[in-house]
């Protein structure tokens, strides 16, 4: 029974094969489980896990003008990135608030390569459309999945198909022949892990899925997982803990402003990055273990030691890998001090939290040594 | 035994209701991992909220399948919240609630009832 008012992806019916639970969710029709979230995560986090991501954006953006054009609204340094490499940044309106965040790369010799949310993508290539001048020019990528393999046992899984995966350290990208066909491929994710996302074409995807499917040490993992795997490692979800009003320094995204960006100050909203920077953010994102009680979800209160509102959750939830309450949202920084004691208020109760570090599980990138 | 539109059960012992969420609500959830249940002593009027069931994405309502006062929550609960998925029928039990107007009961679905409005969902 599909929707009919949902857009599908390449691998629906392999879903629906595989007997997942569909959902709608920025207008696809997604599998938000198969088996059940606890153990997909949980598989994730020991074997490996496959993920459906294709409702994301994806684009190139071409020309000679390409990467100057792209950098006139993002604070990282692309002129400087190397062939072959990607980095995280964030698309900024002028107020410096955060329009989406992305992954762009330099796959080929051919521009960037950019993977975008898929709440934001309409809006994204519009904007794109609207203000890239000179010699640079948009291409959607609508023809083709993405699919994500993650967790400690997928960069095995990956190499005895494709043995040029196991040259990859975390962030390389390129423009490859995989299973046969044109992919972009990068080791990176969304969930902490090791692991690789590929761009394959939309007709070839449903053969890729079900080729590493095929390995016993892959499951399918629905969207539900992916975001407690993306919550426990501290990653934004943009619309909820990152959104247009909120800056990249008041995200806790710092990383992603280039030492040479900030100098030149020469990207929309550098005014207000570079004042936050200065003077501190009126917020800022922290991580919170809740120590008692319910999780505390999207929009609970956050209340000092006194039981005064300060802030606002904005994703929470288990842990599946900790075993407790996790949660980030923003607060003063007077507040945000790794083991500040804070109150959440979850219906009306207030149960005693505390500011931890993200991530909340570490990362297990596979850092190259440099 | 009988069942809402909610996916409440009930099962009158006496004037005394066991409630709890059916199996189909269990399924839908999912992976359970929090349940709020009521005190001892409150006073519920049919189709309130009384206690919250959460999974891993998100929380939601219970509401009371007939009016009266909670006997008591099931305490178990709250160290073991997957027992609802395990035994939603049973061990998983929300409450027990001292009916004042047994009448209620009529207005609710039996089992057969129940496993045809499923079919309808």
């Amino acid at each position: 029974m599909t929707d009919g008012t949902l857009k599908t992806t390449p691998l629906n019916a392999a879903h629906r094969a595989l007997g997942a639970r569909m959902v709608g969710f920025s207008g696809y029709d997604m599998p938000v489980q198969y088996e059940g979230v606890l153990a997909e995560h949980r598989w994730t986090r020991e074997h490996a896990g496959l993920f459906d991501v294709s409702h994301m954006g994806q684009c190139k953006i071409t020309g000679r003008d390409a990467v100057a054009q792209f950098e006139r609204f993002v604070p990282g340094d692309y002129q400087a990135l190397k062939a072959g490499k990607q980095k995280y940044s964030l698309l900024l309106n002028e107020q410096g608030g955060i329009i989406d965040d992305l992954m762009a790369g330099k796959p080929d010799h051919d521009g960037l390569f950019v993977v975008v949310n898929a709440g934001n993508k309409d809006e994204d290539f519009a904007f794109w459309r609207a203000n890239l001048s000179g010699d640079a020019t948009l291409s959607v990528l609508d023809d083709r999945a993405l699919i994500a393999v993650q967790g400690p046992e997928a960069a095995e899984v990956m190499v005895a198909h494709e043995p040029v995966l196991a040259e990859f350290g975390f962030m390389d990208c390129a423009r490859l022949m995989l299973f046969g066909v044109d992919c972009y491929v990068s080791r990176s994710g969304y969930t902490g892990e090791d692991g690789y996302e590929i761009s394959v074409p939309a007709g070839d995807a449903e053969r890729v899925w079900n080729t590493i499917l095929q390995d016993a040490r892959v499951k399918p993992i629905g969207l539900g997982a992916r975001d407690s795997l993306r919550l426990e490692a501290g990653l934004p979800l943009h619309g909820h803990d990152i959104d247009p009003t909120t800056s990249p320094v008041e995200g806790a995204l710092t990383f992603a402003l280039s030492k040479s960006r900030k100098e030149a100050a020469n990207f929309d909203g550098a005014e207000r990055v570079l004042k936050d920077l200065a003077e501190g953010p009126a917020r800022v994102r922290v991580g919170l273990h809740v120590k008692e009680g319910a999780p505390a979800r999207e929009g609970a209160e956050i209340a000092d030691a006194d039981g005064a509102v300060i802030g606002r959750v904005t994703s929470g939830g288990p842990s599946p890998s900790l075993g407790k309450n996790i949660a980030m949202g923003y607060v003063p920084p007077s507040h945000a001090a790794l083991g500040t004691a804070l109150q959440v208020i979850v219906r009306g109760k207030p149960a005693a939290a505390e500011v931890v570090a993200m991530p909340f599980v570490a990362q297990r990138y596979h850092r190259k040594p440099k | 035994m009988h069942f809402t539109k909610d996916h409440e059960w009930v099962r009158l012992d006496g004037d005394v209701a066991t409630v709890g969420i059916t199996k189909h609500a269990a399924d839908q959830l999912g992976d359970v991992v929090f349940v709020e249940t009521p005190e001892a002593g409150r006073a519920v009027s049919q189709k309130d909220g009384f206690a919250v069931v959460e999974s891993v994405k998100a929380a939601s309502d219970v509401y009371a399948p007939v009016s009266g006062e909670v006997i008591e929550g099931n305490a178990a609960l709250a160290s073991a919240p997957e027992t609802v998925n395990a035994d939603p029928e049973g061990e998983g039990w929300f409450a027990r609630i001292k009916v004042s107007d047994a009448s209620q009961l009529d207005g609710l679905m039996d089992r057969a009832a129940y496993d045809q409005f499923l079919t309808t969902l």
